[in-house]
């Protein structure tokens, strides 16, 4: 009901706005604001995507991936080399130096690898940062990095998840410290933390020569506004100058005011329904490849994003996102046949359908939808929809294995961000088939980008032929921004502040 | 009367008990906390990881005992998720709530009172039927709708506050109306039906008779009384809003205690969860102890039963 309402209200406001911007320009300040309360700054000991945007900001990373090309480019580190399989050595930008002027070399590069790969500092994403081992100093300027085992997406990971923390600071103020005041080498300084509520950063006049560039804004203020409606509020009363994760009703509205830029981007996060093809749940229909590519067919996800994505998302054919690293397209595909699903339903034995549990945690309307499809074929089914932990803590007990999910891959450009998570028989596999692992395996353990590819493509194939998954469709995100914000988003669905200027 | 205050207090301290260990096991069993600590993008080996770092596979009764040994210790521990000392979280948070809800409670005590005598001087007046409309719209009337018209009206149209934030006391006006409101007619029926009641009694016809002025008569010998019961109902409101004022907080990005608690249970961030609903029952038995010494001053009768 609350949506509806809140719909209305907006269109209320956007009527009796007067249609003028307060300008943040004249005090070169941005305002804006994060949806959620940030746990910490300390970007090793959170898990959100407010934190992986600050992380940006603040820090750098030893490489960097150009979101044009999709090439990586050296950040802190100028060049680096394979030396075998698992080691990896760079050499690293000389003069560079950390916020609080603490110089940056190996050392740091050292220290931040060995703290956050030590599981007794229980860093909060283990998986982003424990394939690599160790690192290692050769002289001031050149590092190693040791991987446990080979591991192809480093540079992925490296670009993305691995920033370089000045070493006697975080020796002294460790997480805690990095929390309330971060210090990194990154175009923005923070200059005030307000734990979960407010963060204002100043721009770095001493950034080095990165790959980013310099930051053009002068101070970003960042305040956490739960509620959407009350950001929009702000947005009209010049409170802030931009907002993001906008729903499409509303960001249709906003499009219809002149003074706001909407601009629509996808994101790496995508949907799928997941059956328990492997039976981990006891007897049920998805055992039979007849009953899934049922569903494939029953449900019409041209429809659904049309209709309520919208925006820029499109139908993913694959179990991965398009454009990551070895994401093979050419795969079997599952177009809206209603006709079809029935027929391989009474194939499968199952002429009047069936009635079954159907499990999902967020977007209830596409959940919803889903339903409806599923119900015109036969496949009638009671929704239980949960906060995430507890469906996940179900899955990982074998149950709840027919259901809408998604997964964002940690904007990771690399498929074993998401296919191999979820087909090496993990505690959220349910398809459970020896060859897919064994493909994806060969995939992950090499860092020969060719093998990769052929390897990751039989195991996609396998994936749509069998049916174990029925991807859906990509997300999208809303920006809206005032007409004085020059800003393009990027697909990775993280704002890069320093990228922004005034008109 | 000691006795019966050491008996109150024992109870309270029981149901205080009661409470925090209900919460601990429901928490528990709505899902698993390391999934939620991990958040989405984790994989199994970090939830395994997590919940081995915290020991959530210890029993139950052996978590909830070594977080009540600590607590009893004035240690409230960390919180899982913003990684910081909960006393220290919590007394931000508390602070802003605090001030909301006492502004909140004043704003409806002074609105409230007064239409609620006006009301019952003249029954069935115009004035009783506006306060009617008014206490009527006030219940009905969801908190988070007339939040959003207010940020519409004052903060958009005529751009007279802000609409968001706790930096200064403007930002604290609409949500001082907002959750104020809720709270009012209940407040103004109780103090309208207890002053018609009042003033039908007997004791006011002979201070009347005596010839005591209008005014004296009326705050002196009915409001006196008849205020007993919204006493007490202003005190359970007043602990209704520092738990309860989840929506206004969430509205107006107050950052208070309320929308803290709420989120963290999303979060299962359980040594927060757990010492903001202790403190969240204290309150509600000092407000209530306080009721009953307000009422005891008020009413003698109290006083010596």
């Amino acid at each position: 009901m609350k949506p509806i309402i809140a719909t209305g209200v907006i269109a209320l406001a956007a009527a009796l706005s007067s249609g003028q911007a307060f300008a943040n320009k004249a005090d070169d300040t941005l305002h804006t604001a994060f949806s959620k309360e940030l746990e910490t700054t300390d970007f090793y000991f959170q898990s959100a995507r407010e934190g992986t945007i600050l992380a940006r900001q603040v820090w750098d990373g030893l490489v960097y991936r150009d979101q044009k090309t999709g090439e990586y480019t050296g950040n802190l580190a100028s060049s680096w080399e394979w030396i075998d399989d698992t080691t990896l050595e760079f050499k690293l930008r000389e003069g560079i130096k950390f916020h609080n002027g603490e110089e940056f070399d190996a050392d740091d590069v050292v220290y931040t690898v060995n703290y956050v790969v030590n599981p007794d500092n229980h860093v909060v994403v283990p998986g982003n940062v424990n394939w690599m081992k160790s690192a290692e100093k050769i002289d001031k300027y050149t590092v190693r990095i040791h991987t446990n085992g080979p591991f192809p997406a480093a540079l992925e990971y490296l670009a993305g998840l691995v920033s370089i923390y000045p070493n006697e600071y975080y020796a002294e103020v460790g997480p805690t410290g990095m929390g309330q005041k971060p210090v990194g080498t990154g175009p923005y300084m923070v200059e005030s933390v307000d734990p979960g509520k407010h963060y204002v950063l100043k721009k770095y006049d001493d950034y080095h020569d990165s790959p980013k560039g310099k930051a053009s804004i002068g101070t970003i203020d960042i305040r956490t506004i739960p509620d959407v409606n009350t950001q929009m509020a702000e947005l009209f009363s010049g409170g802030i100058d931009m907002i993001w994760n906008v729903p499409s009703d509303q960001a249709a509205q906003l499009k219809t005011m002149d003074q706001f830029t909407v601009s629509n981007e996808s994101t790496m996060r995508i949907g799928y329904i997941t059956m328990d093809a492997a039976g981990r749940g006891g007897e049920n229909p998805f055992q039979k490849k007849e009953v899934r590519e049922a569903v494939g067919y029953a449900i019409d996800r041209q429809a659904i994003v049309d209709n309520l994505l919208q925006g820029s998302s499109k139908v993913v054919p694959s179990a991965c996102y398009p454009s990551q690293f070895g994401c093979e397209q050419d795969v079997k595909a599952y177009p809206y046949d209603p006709e079809k699903a029935k027929a391989l339903l009474a194939e499968a034995g199952y002429p009047d359908g069936f009635t079954i549990d159907f499990y999902a945690y967020r977007d209830r309307p596409y959940a919803e939808a889903m339903m409806a499809y599923l119900a015109e074929v036969g496949i009638k089914t009671d929704l239980n929809f949960l906060q995430y932990s507890a469906l996940r803590e179900m899955q990982q007990k074998g149950n709840a294995g027919f259901g809408f999910l998604t997964w964002g891959s940690n904007s990771i450009a690399d498929v074993s961000a998401i296919t191999s998570l979820f087909f090496k028989f993990g505690n959220q596999d349910f398809a459970r088939d020896e060859e897919v692992k064994n493909w994806l395996d060969a995939g992950d353990k090499t860092v020969d980008g060719e093998v990769r590819k052929e390897s990751y493509s039989k195991a996609l194939k396998k994936i749509a032929e069998e049916a174990y998954w029925i991807p859906l469709f990509s997300y999208n995100t809303n920006y809206v921004f005032t007409k004085e914000v020059d800003f393009t988003p990027t697909p990775d669905e993280i704002v890069r502040f320093f990228e922004m200027s005034w008109k | 009367m000691l006795a019966f205050a050491l008996k109150r207090l024992g109870l309270a301290v029981l149901v205080t008990i009661t409470v925090s260990v209900i919460s601990f096991s429901l928490l528990h069993l709505s899902g698993d906390p390391a999934t939620a600590i991990a958040g989405e993008n984790a994989t199994e080996a970090d939830i395994a990881a997590i919940n081995e770092q915290y020991g959530f596979d210890r029993p139950l009764a052996e978590q909830y005992a070594d977080w009540l040994w600590n607590a009893v210790q004035g240690d409230f521990g960390q919180s899982y998720y913003f990684k910081l000392p909960v006393a220290q979280l919590i007394s931000d948070r508390l602070s802003v709530t605090m001030t909301l809800g006492v502004c909140a409670i004043s704003f409806a005590l002074l609105t409230a009172v007064p239409l609620g005598v006006l009301a019952a001087i003249r029954p069935n007046s115009l004035i009783d039927r506006v306060a009617l409309f008014i206490s009527v719209a006030g219940q009905a009337m969801p908190s988070f709708w007339f939040g959003l018209i207010m940020i519409v009206v004052f903060s958009i149209k005529f751009r007279l506050l802000p609409p968001s934030g706790s930096e200064t006391w403007q930002h604290f006006i609409m949500p001082t109306i907002v959750l104020g409101y809720y709270a009012m007619p209940a407040i103004m029926r109780l103090t309208r039906a207890g002053m018609l009641e009042v003033l039908n009694a007997d004791y006011i016809r002979t201070a009347r008779a005596k010839g005591a002025g209008a005014a004296r008569v009326l705050f002196k010998h009915a409001l006196r009384n008849a205020i007993v019961p919204v006493v007490s109902l202003a005190a359970v409101q007043m602990g209704f809003m520092l738990g309860g004022s989840i929506v206004v907080e969430s509205i107006f990005a107050l950052h208070g205690a309320g929308y803290l608690a709420w989120e963290s249970i999303g979060r299962h961030d359980l040594p927060t969860v757990q010492a903001l609903i202790l403190i969240f029952s204290c309150f509600y038995i000092l407000f209530t102890l306080l009721s009953d010494l307000a009422n005891a001053w008020l009413d003698p009768r109290i006083r010596v039963g």
